[in-house]
């Protein structure tokens, strides 16, 4: 498949003013991450004036700001709840949820797990570094056990959540990971999860190498890519690990994907069985 | 048209319909069930969105997202779930965005007394959000006036673009009342004022003395960033002094402008009065009357009811403490809306508050002691 040059494709949908440098430190995962999810924008060829990027709080939340889309950054853990205020009162919009993981799986977790049980078409990128990066390298939900951060100083007792097991057990519809190492494979996987009607987790294993990386012997990113490189693995190839092997690597591609009646969908049947109009009382378009 | 029972939750669903509600998100919460109870069944016949949320946290930020998309949006709860709010409510005053949440005040604090009445919520309804932040509240005290005043909600809120809360109390949510609801079918509504100029023109967050900004929708050709940080005039985050300044002065400043355009209260026989006594909700119902068994008495007492109760009816107040005697306060809390009277009078006349918490209402009586004290 022949490939758009990068710079030029992500270029034309970043802001065109003085918003740069961005705020992500050098050798994160997060401008990789951005770059995929605008040229999966551009593959699809979907119009900007109707999409709207939807964040929280957080590195990867600032992602909005340099996008030349609806941006709406608000917070912390809330993106996914305001995003179903948006694509429930727009319908026609097609509606981004960029979050970290802390944004989505801690402090949001409820709205997540909701918002997938209703199977609303939201689309979620989850940027998962493994660690709270704008607040100083804390533990956070998805951190390996016996992993160090700021307030996990002895080591992090606690078990991680697999954001994409615990999507498909919520009623996600497309649920899909990779590492950014990976950066052309997520890009088609984001792609993916926007075509797909309904609820889509994309998972983007990512790396920050400034206070995860430091906490954890890690002598440099280009380590941490190198560590994705190693570990991730094609589904197809992950399923015939033996046990003690899938244990240490991840899974990457699209996980799990099913046909749902999606939330919008639903709803508007019953306008309409209700004899009512569609598309909101007073919908401006 | 003949007058039909209604109870005042249901009257902020009808008020609220009447102001062109199209969007309600919400979480059940006692005694404000019954809101979206009737709105669950009403908003989808008409073909507006009614969803129930996981959780509060989750209504006040659908409600703001379905906002951003073109939507007149609103929320309904009690104290606890109003404290929930707090930080999306702040949310909203800070990226400029118009909605509206009724609280229909319980006992507190914390869980209370989920089916009696209070009016403890007074404060947390201006500065229960950290930060300086602009909010308007409206109190009605019976039934229909909950559907003139849901539309004046609307109204404030879509004008100013900023949230805007409708103070009900258990008493006033559940009293059932006749009300004439053909009589508010034509109410003044504001519509949101949307930009003129071209996309790329459109300054979001324009900083000029006396004005509001136009809010343009998001998926309408205008591509723009709204953040709760604080921001400059196209929505992006600042360290500047001057920017910084602007905007928080900019925010706080339409509390001015709500104040000048939408003040409302009601009196009861204030003409002579040399006592006042200043109520709101329930409390007010109830102060109407023991006013007219002190006149009884030869007592001149008078009533004055704010409607509009935030911005806080402080020139009015101002003005009655240099002529009257003292003013009375009654409240279902240990001293709230007191203490704004106390700082507007500012020493002028004497200020009496009369608390009561212990889940009941006031007894006229009770009031009237307190007049006949004074």
């Amino acid at each position: 498949m022949p490939v758009a040059p990068v710079t030029k494709v992500v270029t034309g949908y970043l802001r065109p003013h003085k918003r740069f440098p961005s705020v992500w430190c050098a050798g994160c995962g997060v401008g990789i991450v951005m770059g995929a999810f605008l040229r999966a924008v551009n593959s699809l060829g979907i119009d900007r004036n109707k999409i709207v990027v939807v964040s929280g709080i957080g590195c990867t939340s600032r992602m909005p700001v340099y996008l030349d889309f609806c941006g709406l950054h608000t917070t912390h853990g809330r993106a996914i709840a305001f995003a179903t205020g948006i694509k429930f009162a727009k319908p026609e919009l097609t509606v981004v949820v960029i979050m970290g993981d802390g944004d989505a799986i801690a402090i949001g977790g409820n709205h997540f797990i909701h918002a997938a049980r209703r199977n609303i078409d939201l689309t979620a990128i989850v940027v998962n570094n493994e660690t709270y990066g704008m607040t100083g390298g804390q533990y956070s939900p998805t951190t390996p056990q016996g992993s160090s951060g700021s307030t996990a100083r002895h080591g992090n007792i606690e078990p991680p959540f697999d954001i994409c097991d615990l999507a498909r057990a919520s009623g996600a519809t497309y649920v899909a990971r990779e590492a950014v190492y990976n950066a052309r494979r997520l890009e088609t996987l984001i792609a993916g999860g926007i075509k797909k009607r309904g609820f889509s987790l994309i998972e983007a294993v990512s790396n920050c190498y400034t206070v995860y990386g430091r906490y954890n012997d890690f002598k440099s990113q280009i380590d941490m890519l190198r560590w994705q490189k190693e570990h991730a693995v094609p589904i197809q190839s992950w399923q015939k690990l033996p046990p003690e092997e899938k244990n240490s690597k991840f899974s990457t591609g699209v996980l799990f994907q099913k046909d749902a009646p999606e939330y919008v969908d639903e709803y508007d049947k019953l306008i309409e069985r209700l004899g009512g109009k569609t598309g909101g009382a007073k919908s401006e378009s | 048209m003949k007058p039909k029972l209604i109870q005042g939750n249901e009257a902020c669903v009808e008020g609220a319909v009447r102001a062109g509600l199209t969007f309600f998100a919400g979480y059940p919460i006692t005694p404000s069930s019954e809101i979206a109870e009737y709105v669950s069944g009403v908003l989808p016949r008409l073909g507006g969105k009614f969803i129930q949320m996981e959780d509060e946290i989750a209504s006040a930020s659908a409600i703001i997202g379905a906002s951003i998309a073109g939507a007149k949006a609103m929320t309904a709860t009690s104290g606890p779930g109003f404290s929930l709010m707090q930080e999306t409510i702040g949310y909203a005053g800070m990226a400029e965005i118009p909605c509206v949440f009724i609280d229909v005040q319980r006992g507190g604090p914390s869980t209370g007394l989920p089916t009696l009445p209070s009016q403890g919520d007074f404060m947390q309804v201006m500065w229960g959000s950290h930060g300086d932040h602009p909010i308007a509240a409206v109190a009605p005290w019976s039934a229909a006036e909950t559907v003139e005043l849901m539309v004046t909600a609307f109204n404030i809120s879509e004008e100013f673009r900023m949230p805007t809360v409708v103070l009900l109390d258990e008493v006033i949510g559940h009293v059932r009342e006749g009300v004439d609801l053909s009589l508010f079918d034509n109410l003044h509504v504001v519509e949101r004022m949307k930009p003129k100029e071209k996309p790329e023109d459109y300054i979001p967050f324009r900083r000029r003395p006396g004005e509001i900004t136009p809010l343009a929708n998001f998926g309408e050709g205008y591509r723009y960033h709204i953040t709760g940080l604080t921001h400059d005039e196209r929505g992006f985050s600042t360290l500047k002094p001057n920017e910084i300044d602007a905007n928080i002065r900019a925010l706080v400043s339409k509390m001015d402008m709500v104040s000048k355009k939408y003040a409302s209260s009601y009196s009861f026989l204030m003409d002579d009065a040399d006592f006042v006594v200043f109520a709101y909700g329930c409390s007010a119902r109830v102060a109407k009357r023991a006013v007219t068994l002190a006149r009884q008495k030869g007592i001149k007492a008078g009533l004055l009811r704010p409607r509009l109760v935030w911005p806080f009816p402080e020139h009015e107040l101002r003005n009655l403490g240099s002529h009257v005697r003292e003013i009375l306060v009654p409240e279902l809390n240990m001293g709230q809306a007191v203490r704004e009277v106390e700082r507007a009078v500012a020493g002028k006349t004497k200020v009496t508050r009369l608390s009561k918490v212990d889940g009941e209402l006031f007894d006229p009586e009770e009031i009237l002691e307190a007049i006949t004290k004074g």
